[in-house]
């Protein structure tokens, strides 16, 4: 079992949490300019990186934040956590 | 002949005999043995068999690798199947012989106490041999807190200088997890009786005495900073022709049983090995020995011989000349394998040692994991050998849990495969209780040689947790029954059980089903309960429906961008039904939203949804709308609703006592008013499930009793009936209301439930807009909802029920459509059903059928409501 450090709580057990998937996937602006395929390429592709993986996780049964984490896809190891709205960092 | 020798024995005390019985056999043996040694002691060498070929097998090893030595123990504590070499001796203890198998009815009673324990600490050692002492202690000196968890019952004294340091024995390490998450097993087996414990009353210490009864056991769920792996290493069989029968043991267990326990094993030994701890081993092992045999040498063992138990060992000289000697012992030594089945399965990886011909830990575990000791490679050089080549590979074992053989690994690797992992998977070497100890290095290596590759060049399979046997019972602990998952109740729910309620589980919820009057059965319940409903009145508790407030001044933009309708020009005081999608178009949940201001709305969900939406909102407002300032707060338990539905819901309201004026024209469907309902605060809805005239109370949590039996007393005159979900689940259905969940399966949108009118594109984007005209989503011949009578109308469709359009008769059958509500109406005197049809909405009036075991079951295809379509009913 993980330990997600949580910006807000630190470190917690993963049962606390909901896995997000990738993040940075926004929401487009116009979702009527974009064609079926880019439509469904939103809707439904993701990466799936070994290695770094920018994803998101929901501290559900704690602070109830989402936030943005770096984590090693291979090692499950997070390198960085950030909150929404923060640039990623390097 | 084995027997007790007249001193030694350092782990036993002489001084303290234990009777014992295994298969029905009365025994003697001392305090500090295991059930092997006692055995041993008495001579009992040959008392087991293998499991699949019923082949005799005796004791090889003395620790969790034994393969042969099986056992049930019965008392004073149940154990369906653990091996002999690590059962503690006790008084009285009663086992019986296991070929590898439990037997289910050995299974003890349900009950017993299994706590769960949970512990932080910085350093925890898994082994306490020399290797995991001196990393206790040195982690001590550094001012860890110290967890060590030593598998065998034994006192380990040699930790100590720590402030906080604390020694599990009888404890397993059934896994160890990311983070330094380890899962530990501790029993009370040789240690039962009492412990004395001080507990403070204040400033008073008052002496409590604590029984330990055998048998209990606790699971210790440990966050360790570091995890030191200090579990040693075991020493390898090899493969020869009668290598598995009874008097073949390992050099070093031959060695510890006199060792440790004063037993020997046998009178006259060979011993055949590879490496020198195995040959001193086999020094120390006490018999006469008449030959040592080292590979090393390019002698070889190459046959036991007995009836069943080793009789005479023939061997294999270098120049190929052979020799035959009388022995009653064979002590092996192939070398030794790392114990690093818990390294492995959290992601460490290995690498072969040539010189040791053995795999070692390469280093690239997780950065809080280290090993120890023996487990770390620290081990004596030993001869690349594995299995014998002279003689009939069909009778060279490797796994002797799974009577597998080299003859086997080899069918194996020429039917083509090449992996280990595949190989385990055709031949089930390894999965036996022992998980390929004695044998994965074995059928990696012999695989190795059958492909022609190197020594090493690939090891052996992965274990994987629990380490040892573990029961469900012991995981569970005290998480069952009640404790198994919480139950909510609502406010009423004390009612409903004086009534005689039924109940089902809805999620957590315990809702009323139906209200059984006497001698009624369910179907005639549900009939009543509908007819009242119809012609009367009926109550039903709506406390479970989900409720959040979502406030702010954003709250209608919001609302408008989550619903596939407009919620922001609904008035206060009025409600309106509405759907959600998700972004893929398809329908996620439904409710009402309740308008209590121009910046705050009240909206429900399905009862399994309320905490999915409630996530899905904060989804929304977190990650992608940041700037719309909304809040959404749960208020579900906040809130107690009875749901009052049927043409004399005004005259209970009334007869209750209500401030609010329920005229039809002050009070319309869709609107609620605030005010009293049998005194206390209450909010009164115009909303209906049913299709009667119909208002809801919501009510304080604290009142919720209350009402519900104001509202039921005033009532009996005009013959008031609870009701429960299955009236419910009838009364929504004869209208065509669907209940997401059930009518929809997370691949149906609006559309596809004839609920275009709910769909309002115009009103800007919202969630699910988008994929509407998606292909696929746009399809014509998409699954729809209609309405299905059959036409035998007291025929009851199953739900699930597969629809077809020709009864030929044929198979495979092109299949169109599913059943997904099926009831018999009171109100209509029939069947009735509701299906998702391949282009329904343009086959009403066509004949479905539904194939069934007994017989084909025509139905008509219809509109899905069935009942007032109109709604004069419900808006009167």
């Amino acid at each position: 079992m993980l330990l997600v450090p949580c910006p807000w709580c630190g470190l917690r057990d993963e049962v606390e949490f909901r896995y997000g998937g990738q993040t940075h996937v926004n929401y487009p602006a116009d979702p009527d300019a974009l064609t079926d395929e880019e439509w469904a390429d939103f809707l439904f592709m993701r990466d799936n990186p070994s290695g770094d993986f920018r994803e998101r996780w929901f501290h559900a049964a704690g602070c109830r934040r989402w936030f943005n984490a770096i984590r090693n896809t291979a090692t499950y190891e997070f390198r960085a956590v950030y909150r929404v709205g923060e640039k990623p960092p390097a | 002949m084995s027997r007790r020798l007249e001193a030694g024995g350092s782990w036993i005390d002489r001084a303290k005999p234990l009777r014992f019985t295994f298969d029905g056999a009365e025994y003697e043996g001392f305090e500090g043995d295991t059930l092997a040694s006692a055995l041993l002691a008495n001579g009992v060498v040959d008392g087991f068999w293998s499991p699949i070929l019923s082949r005799p097998r005796g004791v090889m090893t003395d620790g969790t690798d034994e393969p042969n030595a099986f056992v049930a123990v019965l008392e004073p504590w149940v154990d369906l199947i653990t091996p002999a070499t690590t059962v503690p001796l006790v008084e009285g203890l009663v086992a019986l012989a296991r070929a590898g198998v439990a037997d289910l009815a050995d299974a003890a009673p349900a009950g017993g106490r299994i706590g769960h324990v949970h512990r932080h600490v910085e350093t925890l050692i898994v082994g306490g041999g020399d290797a995991g002492c001196e990393a206790a202690r040195a982690a001590a000196g550094r001012g860890d807190r110290v967890l060590l968890v030593e598998e065998r019952p034994r006192t380990i004294t040699d930790v100590s200088g720590g402030e906080d340091v604390t020694v599990l024995s009888d404890a397993t390490a059934l896994g160890v997890y990311d983070d330094g998450y380890v899962i530990v097993h501790e029993r009370v087996r040789a240690a039962a009786g009492e412990r004395r414990v001080t507990v403070y009353a204040g400033n008073d210490p008052v002496e409590h005495t604590i029984p330990l009864p055998h048998g209990m056991e606790r699971i210790w769920h440990v966050r360790a900073g570091r995890v030191v792996l200090a579990t040693g290493a075991f020493e390898r069989p090899l493969a020869f022709v009668g290598n598995d029968r009874p008097g073949v043991m390992l050099a070093s267990s031959a060695m510890r049983y006199i060792e440790r326990f004063g037993v020997l094993p046998g009178e006259r030994a060979v011993a055949f090995v590879t490496n020198d701890w195995g040959k001193e081993a086999a020094g120390r092992a006490g018999a006469e020995l008449v030959d040592v045999v080292d590979a090393r040498d390019g002698r070889a063992v190459v046959r036991a011989d007995g009836d069943p138990r080793v009789a005479s060992v023939t061997i294999r000289e270098a120049d190929g000349s052979g020799t035959t000697v009388k022995a009653d012992l064979l002590l092996i030594s192939g070398g030794w394998n790392p114990n690093l089945g818990l390294w492995r399965a959290i992601g460490g990886g290995l690498t072969y040692d040539e010189g040791r011909a053995c795999f070692v830990p390469d280093g690239a575990g997780p950065s809080w994991l280290s090993v120890a000791g023996a487990a770390s490679g620290a081990l004596p050089e030993s001869a690349p050998l594995w299995f014998v080549e002279h003689g009939d590979d069909a009778e060279k074992y490797v796994d002797l849990q799974r009577d597998q053989t080299v003859t086997d690994v080899r069918m194996a690797v020429e039917a083509g495969l090449r992996s280990v992992e595949h190989v385990k998977r055709a031949t089930y070497i390894g999965t036996a209780v022992d998980q390929g100890r004695t044998s994965g290095v074995l059928t990696a290596e012999i695989v190795n040689t059958a492909l022609g590759w190197d020594p090493g060049a690939q090891g052996p399979t992965n274990a994987r947790p629990p380490y040892t046997p573990v029961s469900y019972k012991s995981l569970a602990g005290p998480y069952q029954g009640l404790l198994l998952e919480p139950i909510r109740i609502t406010p009423i729910h004390a009612s409903h059980i004086e009534r005689g309620a039924e109940f089902e589980n809805v999620g957590q919820w315990k809702r009323p089903w139906y209200f059984p009057r006497d001698g009624e059965s369910t179907d005639e319940a549900v009939a009543r309960e509908c007819l009242a409903v119809r012609n009367a009145i009926g109550a039903m508790d709506a406390s479970t429906l989900g409720k959040i407030e979502v406030v702010g001044p954003d709250a209608p933009a919001f609302l408008d961008r989550m619903y596939t309708n407009r919620m922001s020009n609904l008035k206060p005081g009025a409600i309106r039904y509405g759907l959600m999608c998700g972004l893929d178009g398809m329908v996620f949940d439904d409710g009402v939203a309740m308008r209590l201001g121009e910046d705050r709305f009240l909206v429900t969900t399905t009862t399994g949804g309320a905490a999915r939406v409630l996530d899905h909102f904060e989804e929304w407002l977190q990650t992608e709308w940041t700037d719309l300032r909304v809040f959404c707060t749960t208020v579900t338990e906040q809130w107690a609703v009875v749901a009052l539905n049927g043409p004399q819901t005004r005259d209970v309201l009334t007869a209750a006592g209500t401030d609010v004026d329920l005229a039809k024209e002050a009070f319309p469907h869709m609107t609620f008013r605030d005010g009293a309902v049998a005194g206390v605060p209450a909010r009164l809805a115009r909303v209906s499930f049913s299709g009667e005239l119909a208002f809801e109370a919501h009510v304080s949590s604290w009142h919720g009793r209350y009402v519900w039996d104001a509202l039921m007393a005033a009532g009996e005159p005009f013959g008031i009936a609870p009701y429960g979900t299955e009236a419910m689940h009838v009364l929504r259905a004869e209208k065509g209301y669907v209940i997401v969940g059930q009518d929809t399966d997370g691949t149906v949108t609006p559309f596809d439930l004839g609920m275009d009118w709910i769909v309002n594109p115009s009103k800007g984007d919202f969630i699910g807009r988008r994929s509407f005209s998606r292909p696929d989503t746009a399809r014509p011949d998409r699954k729809q909802l209609v309405g299905l009578l059959p036409e035998e109308p007291q025929v009851l469709l199953p739900e699930g029920a597969q629809l077809i359009l020709q009864d030929t008769g044929a198979i495979p059958m092109p299949m169109s459509g599913h059943v997904t509500s099926s009831y018999r109406s009171a109100a209509l005197g029939r069947t009735f059903a509701l299906a998702m049809l391949k282009g329904g909405h343009a086959m009403h009036g066509r004949t479905v059928f539904a194939p069934m075991p007994e017989g084909t079951v025509a139905a008509t295809v219809t509109p899905p409501v069935f009942y007032d379509p109109v709604g004069t009913r419900r808006d009167g």
